[in-house]
């Protein structure tokens, strides 16, 4: 067993988990951030994509351990305030930008620090930056749309750090 | 969980990691983790320890030597994707890293990680076949400390590597400035996907527009990287038949792999297609620098 503490969405977090320990497994079993999705848990399919240090990262591809004095920011992290969304999640409500929801957690993150270091992507900007996320049920169509649209009304709002 | 039950241990130095390594062989190190993670997950590696050299800061860094560059075996690969030292030092290595993985992978992923992995796919061991790099190393029991990349890969994910030892970094010639380009191409199921076939093209043309030299290397198609012996082309126009005809030669005599993805018939003609995008684009990047030829 090891025990950590974890800079967990602006707040420091302690765990004791075992080493073998995923960074995923603990987000989700050790600290209840269930927001956080579990997808094919090998780095494949993109939905457990935390940002590390604001840069989206995959969570089943590090153990727990490593995430050690880095700024972790999950799904639960994007909201400004309780029971409020960020642009983005307004953003994919609006356009349909998911059905299932599964791989959304994962969209969203990756869309957030895209638009955090490129306010005006283009189309090709989007999907190069969520290349690495599934979704299987949207089409990705509406996803772009969504990015694109948050993109527009960040640009147009008194934006707090991102995060 | 899905990973055996490990220990986790930090190492400081490299040399506290040889150490923990010679002292128990079921240990592995890890850096990134972008491959050792899905084959922990699968139970493919059952380690005793995994001992993290992430933190190492002596393996961490992008420098410039005479005529060399040196990578750290921990840069992580996007820090190469955004290094102008790689942009203006290394061309080649600059055209290969985006094709690696996905942005998320290549945040984490390591240059060192990649190159004793040996995965026949990697983008980063074709370019250091390619470029004639060579793979520093430390803790080797018979006291070397760097191999050459033509003789580090043996098979698929088989390394060269001496018993005990670690890759510390990469040592790359720097490009010639006058008169050269590069090219890499690639073909892969999807954006992303282990390539089936890529090629890694650097050039030097001569005052009449042929070849000065030419280094030409295969990857994802064959076992390992492997470079061809292209020396019978100096002073041939790099569009020329007699090329393209040395190039598919050369590739009609490699071993290529075959399984559920591709056959080898498949791998032998697109490493062919791909070869002449590389040198065609390699060509262009010289027209263009010097002004058009």
């Amino acid at each position: 067993m090891i025990a950590l503490t974890l800079d967990v969405n602006g707040g420091m977090r302690k765990a004791v988990v075992e080493d073998r320990m995923s960074l995923l497994d603990c987000l989700r079993d050790a600290l209840g951030l269930h927001g956080t999705h579990a997808g094919c848990e090998h780095g494949v399919c993109g939905t457990c994509t935390i940002l590390l240090d604001g840069e989206p990262v995959r969570a089943c591809l590090m153990l727990a351990a490593q995430a050690e004095g880095h700024a972790i920011t999950t799904i639960e992290g994007v909201a400004p305030r309780p029971g409020e969304m960020s642009i983005v999640q307004d953003a994919f409500c609006e356009t349909h930008g998911l059905q299932c929801g599964y791989c959304t957690p994962g969209m969203v993150l990756t869309a957030e620090a895209l638009l955090a270091t490129n306010p005006a992507p283009s189309r090709a900007d989007i999907i190069t930056a969520i290349s690495g996320n599934l979704c299987r049920c949207t089409g990705y169509g509406q996803i772009v749309e969504a990015i694109l649209l948050a993109a527009e009304r960040r640009r147009g709002t008194n934006q707090r750090e991102a995060p | 969980m899905k990973a055996v039950p490990f220990v986790y241990r930090r190492a400081a130095s490299v040399a506290e990691a040889c150490a923990w390594r010679t002292e128990d062989p079921d240990a592995v190190l890890i850096a990134g983790g972008q491959t050792l993670m899905p084959m922990l997950a699968m139970r493919l590696v059952r380690p005793s320890q995994v001992i993290d050299i992430g933190r190492i800061v002596e393996l961490d860094h992008i420098r410039v030597e005479k005529d060399h560059v040196l990578l750290g075996a921990t840069t992580r690969q996007d820090a190469a994707e955004r290094s102008r030292i790689v942009a203006e030092a290394l061309p080649l290595l600059a055209r290969a890293l985006p094709w690696i993985g996905h942005p998320p992978t290549r945040r984490r992923g390591t240059i060192g990680g990649s190159i004793a992995n040996a995965d026949p796919a990697a983008e980063i061991a074709l370019v250091a076949v390619a470029s004639g790099a060579e793979i520093l190393i430390a803790g080797a029991d018979d006291g070397r400390d760097a191999l050459s990349a033509a003789e580090f890969f043996l098979a698929p994910m088989v390394t060269a590597l001496p018993p005990g030892a670690m890759v510390t970094g990469l040592r790359f010639p720097r490009a010639k400035p006058r008169h050269s380009g590069t090219g890499f191409a690639e073909i892969a199921r999807r954006q992303g996907d282990f390539a089936l076939a890529a090629v890694a093209v650097s050039l030097t043309l001569d005052d009449e527009g042929g070849l000065a030299d030419i280094a030409l290397a295969i990857g994802g198609a064959t076992p390992v990287p492997t470079r061809l012996a292209l020396d019978a082309l100096i002073g041939e126009p790099p569009a020329g038949r007699r090329v393209g005809d040395a190039v598919a030669d050369g590739i009609a005599r490699l071993e290529m792999m075959s399984d559920g993805h591709a056959s080898a018939t498949y791998r032998r003609r697109a490493a062919e297609r791909l070869a002449q995008t590389a040198i065609a684009m390699a060509a262009a990047e010289v027209g263009a620098r010097e002004g058009g030829r």
